[in-house]
């Protein structure tokens, strides 16, 4: 027998081998957690399985919900973008000021997402063209947008926008207890679904995140696509403070504060690696449903102070980082007998299966 | 091995060892005596690395014996084997950069004055001395960062030595070295051996194996299967038990009929790197790129491709003008390029074969914008059952494969997009002698259908086998133009040292 064949034949018949491969999913594993939490939400109280709550809590993550979304393509692609919370507020602050110079909505609306695409596009440029990271870049630019929203309108706000479209973006579909922000939020889910996992370039993305030089290697047009992924990052945001500024009836230079932080959560925690190349909208959208979950049932919750929203949310991030960890060395672990004396063998370098260099 | 010899060093006796349910080590027996430099050979997934791993206490044995001096140990960790004189150098060197050579050597046990602070001036004469010794002429003070990859191995073996190192296991150290690089760690490794130390010397250069080694262990399967002196072996006895069956030639050249140029290459320049390149390839035909490591031969594959944009100069594919510094343009046109780093540039680990064979053909594979799984899926088979390439799954993650497997998936990628010209960077490099013979069936079958080859080799055997002509590189420049008649080891070797201009 050829030295490969020993190497590579694994003994275990393919569908109980599939069945696990299912089964250790991290999205198997979020959906899980979502569904530990209803239970415990609704143990704490008896309003938590409501169509109400579920109206409020989807309600309140809509804007988080809608940046996370383009924000999983960024991360998949080992880059990340932090202002989006800021595109958001500049893109409150811009639909307020040309509603003050007496445009309409139709058309300002248009123009703030252009605003936003603009600002991705310049994330992109200062990370692919002049080569800088983006971590450094969109710190920068979280800034930079956050200062320009406040140049734009200062500190007031606008809250006279037309009842018709704030009816729209705060109420619910056709009589259900869905908020119209989550079929927006349905709609743009698919979208990026499909543009992920069904298209070339979402292909293209995740070869990216893998490994950028065998990408480039392989003739994809890496800068180009890079740019392109915080074009529409910057624009989902953009389109994320229309609807915040409407839902709440009020624009201003001061809304969304962290909420990138709960975005980049929300990807994370949807098992995006942060180190590019792996994950799914998927696991996002049931990520987003976790987070909702948990801040809905604390807040229900008598006698529990909200502020233990973040705890959770911190522990589950920092859980989620490192659960692949462990995972993969129990796996390993479970590859080997202990030996003799009982011990755990080392296994600094040696990996089950590993290629011979 | 004679019955008088003395008591070996380090000696491993029917090991054992298993990854889940993958037997990698059947039964794995050697013997390191003082004052031998031995082979250890085999095809990749023939054992080696688990059991160099062993030796080195990296992982443990599930069975067998290991001892030391006639007397059973157990290492735990690689501190436990170097404690024990066990020294591995790895193919490539983990330095810290930044750091001084003499900082790398001592690295973990400076030597101290008052108030532990470092004492540089010990520590410099300290590895000075050491690498004096090893008759190589390299400062002590300087960064390790610039320093070739040869030199790079030099620093590890001082570390080596610097603890007292008595066996010394080299994994592959010659793979990216040149000519020159190699004669020179040959004359440390005849000091070390010399000096009454036991080496270890793995490398899939044969020609090397008989050049330096005394006696070589042969392993398949996991299993050793021959141990001998390299005086009663020939090299086809030797390739015969590597592989188990017998190999009807390394180099199964085909004859083809040069048809009209397809890549030409004009003054091609990338200022400080190589200068005024011009040469052209034409279907059907093999031209090896030869040259020392640094020549410029893979740089000029890659500003070919667009990897990197070249100052001047033009690139022609069937008579058509590159955009310079486009690799997309250049795959359009028709070149494919297998680059020289398999691992970084030519495969993305984590991912499938399947992913990684169809990364080349996503527009091709989609239709209205998305892609067409059943197509992608008999895509990758196609090829893998062309390139007879030994997998379990297609969604298995490509770095599962052995060396030459994965060298597979990268050809079938660029193959896939039916390329007029396939550059292909070191083909061979690291990979087992049944897949080069393979790898070079392969090449020679696709250069008689009509493909024009451009290769960049390392490795003269293969130059000299495969190139219907050879260009010689020597310091970013074509010093010699050679057709397969006139190149021998002597003219290439020459060019690539300078000694031979164009002109003369």
């Amino acid at each position: 027998m050829p030295a490969e064949a020993v190497i590579e034949r694994s003994e275990k018949p393919a569908g109980a081998a599939r069945a696990r491969e299912l089964l250790g999913r991290w999205e198997v594993l979020v959906a899980a957690l979502f569904l530990l939490t209803c239970v415990v939400g609704q143990s704490l109280s008896s309003e938590f399985l409501t169509a109400d709550s579920f109206t409020t809590a989807s309600l309140d993550l809509s804007e988080v919900a809608l940046m996370a979304l383009a924000l999983a393509l960024v991360v998949v692609a080992a880059e990340i973008d932090l202002s989006v919370a800021s595109v958001l507020a500049l893109s409150s602050a811009v639909m307020a000021e040309l509603w003050n110079a007496g445009l309409p909505l139709e058309l300002i609306m248009p123009i703030c997402i252009a605003v936003g695409a603009l600002c991705g596009a310049f994330n992109g440029f200062l990370v692919t063209h002049l080569g800088l990271p983006s971590l450094a870049v969109t710190i920068g630019t979280l800034a930079l947008f956050r200062g320009l929203a406040y140049v734009v309108i200062g500190d007031e706000s606008v809250t006279d926008f037309p009842i018709a479209w704030t009816d729209l973006a705060f109420g619910n579909f056709a009589g259900t207890a869905i908020p119209n922000t989550m079929i927006l939020f349905a709609i743009l889910a698919v979208a990026f679904g499909v543009l992920l996992h069904a298209t070339p370039f979402g292909r293209s993305v995740f070869a990216i995140g893998a490994n950028v030089e065998a990408a480039r290697f392989s003739g994809l047009r890496v800068k180009r696509i890079k740019v392109w992924l915080f074009v529409m990052s910057g624009a989902v945001a953009a389109l994320a403070g229309i609807v915040i500024s409407l839902r709440n009836s009020t624009a201003a230079a001061n809304v969304g504060q962290g909420f990138e932080l709960v975005a980049v959560a929300a990807v994370v925690l949807g098992g995006v690696s942060i180190f590019g190349g792996k994950g799914s909208i998927l696991g996002v959208v049931l990520a987003l449903a976790l987070l909702g979950a948990i801040q809905k049932s604390l807040t229900l919750a008598e006698g529990i102070s909200s502020y233990w929203v973040q705890i959770v949310i911190g522990t589950l991030l920092i859980g989620s980082v490192l659960g692949p960890n462990l995972v993969r060395r129990a796996r390993e672990a479970r590859g080997s007998r202990p030996t003799r004396r009982g011990k755990w063998p080392l296994r600094r370098a040696a990996t089950p299966n590993a290629p011979q260099q | 091995m004679t019955p008088d010899a003395p008591t070996p060093i380090l000696e491993l006796r029917d090991a054992v060892k298993s990854y889940g349910a993958v037997r990698a080590l059947r039964r794995g027996t050697i013997a390191l005596r003082p004052g031998e430099v031995r082979a250890l050979v085999g095809e990749n997934g023939a054992g080696k690395s688990t059991l160099v791993k062993l030796l080195a206490g990296v992982i443990r044995r599930d069975g067998g014996e290991m001892l030391v001096d006639g007397e059973v140990v157990d290492f735990h960790a690689p501190p436990d084997a170097r404690a024990a004189g066990i020294a591995v150098i790895y193919q490539e060197p983990t330095l810290f950069p930044d750091l001084s050579v003499a900082e790398n050597v001592v690295m973990g046990r400076h030597p101290l004055k008052g108030g532990r602070r470092i004492d540089r001036t010990a520590m410099h004469e300290e590895v000075q001395g050491l690498l004096d010794r090893l008759g190589v002429r390299l400062d002590a003070e300087r960064p390790v960062r610039g320093l070739s990859i040869a030199d790079q191995q030099i620093v590890e073996i001082a570390k080596a030595l610097s603890f007292d190192a008595r066996v010394l296991i080299m994994d592959e150290p010659t793979a990216a070295l040149s000519g020159p690089e190699v004669e020179r760690l040959f004359g440390v490794v005849g000091a070390l051996r010399d000096r009454g130390a036991a080496i270890l010397f793995i490398s899939h250069r044969l020609e090397e194996v008989f050049a330096i080694c005394s006696t070589v262990t042969v392993m398949r399967d996991g299993e050793v299967v021959h141990d001998a002196d390299t005086a009663d072996l020939t090299t086809d006895e030797l390739v015969r038990r590597m592989v188990g069956r017998e190999l009807t030639a390394l180099f199964p050249k085909l004859d083809s009929e040069p048809g009209p140029t397809v890549l030409r290459v004009e003054r091609l320049t990338r200022e400080g790197v190589f200068t005024d390149v011009s040469f052209e390839v034409r279907a059907g035909e093999i031209v090896a790129l030869a040259g020392l490591v640094g020549a410029g031969r893979s740089e000029v594959a890659r500003a070919i491709f667009g990897i990197d944009k070249p100052d001047g100069g033009t690139v022609d594919v069937a008579g058509e003008r590159l955009a310079p510094g486009r690799p997309l343009a250049a795959m359009r046109a028709g070149i494919g390029f297998v680059p020289e780093d398999r691992r970084q540039q030519g495969l993305v680990m984590d991912h499938s074969i399947q992913r990684n064979v169809t990364l080349t053909r996503l527009k091709a594979l989609a239709r209205f914008g998305l892609l067409r799984t059943p197509s992608e899926r008999s895509l990758a088979a196609e090829w893998s059952k062309r390139l007879q390439l030994k997998y379990h799954r297609l969604d298995d993650p490509v770095g599962f494969l052995s060396g030459g497997n994965q060298q597979k998936v990268v050809l079938a990628k660029w193959l896939a997009t039916h390329p007029k010209v396939l550059m292909v960077d070191e083909p061979t490099r690291g990979i087992d002698v049944g897949t080069k013979a393979e790898v070079h069936r392969l090449l020679s079958e696709l250069a008689q259908k009509g493909l024009a080859v451009l290769m960049v080799s390392s490795e003269l055997p293969e130059v000299l086998g495969m190139a219907d002509r050879v260009l010689v590189m020597h310091e970013g420049r074509i010093t010699a133009e050679l057709s397969r008649e006139e190149a021998d080891e002597e003219s290439v070797m020459r060019a690539a040292t300078g000694q031979l201009e164009l002109a003369a």
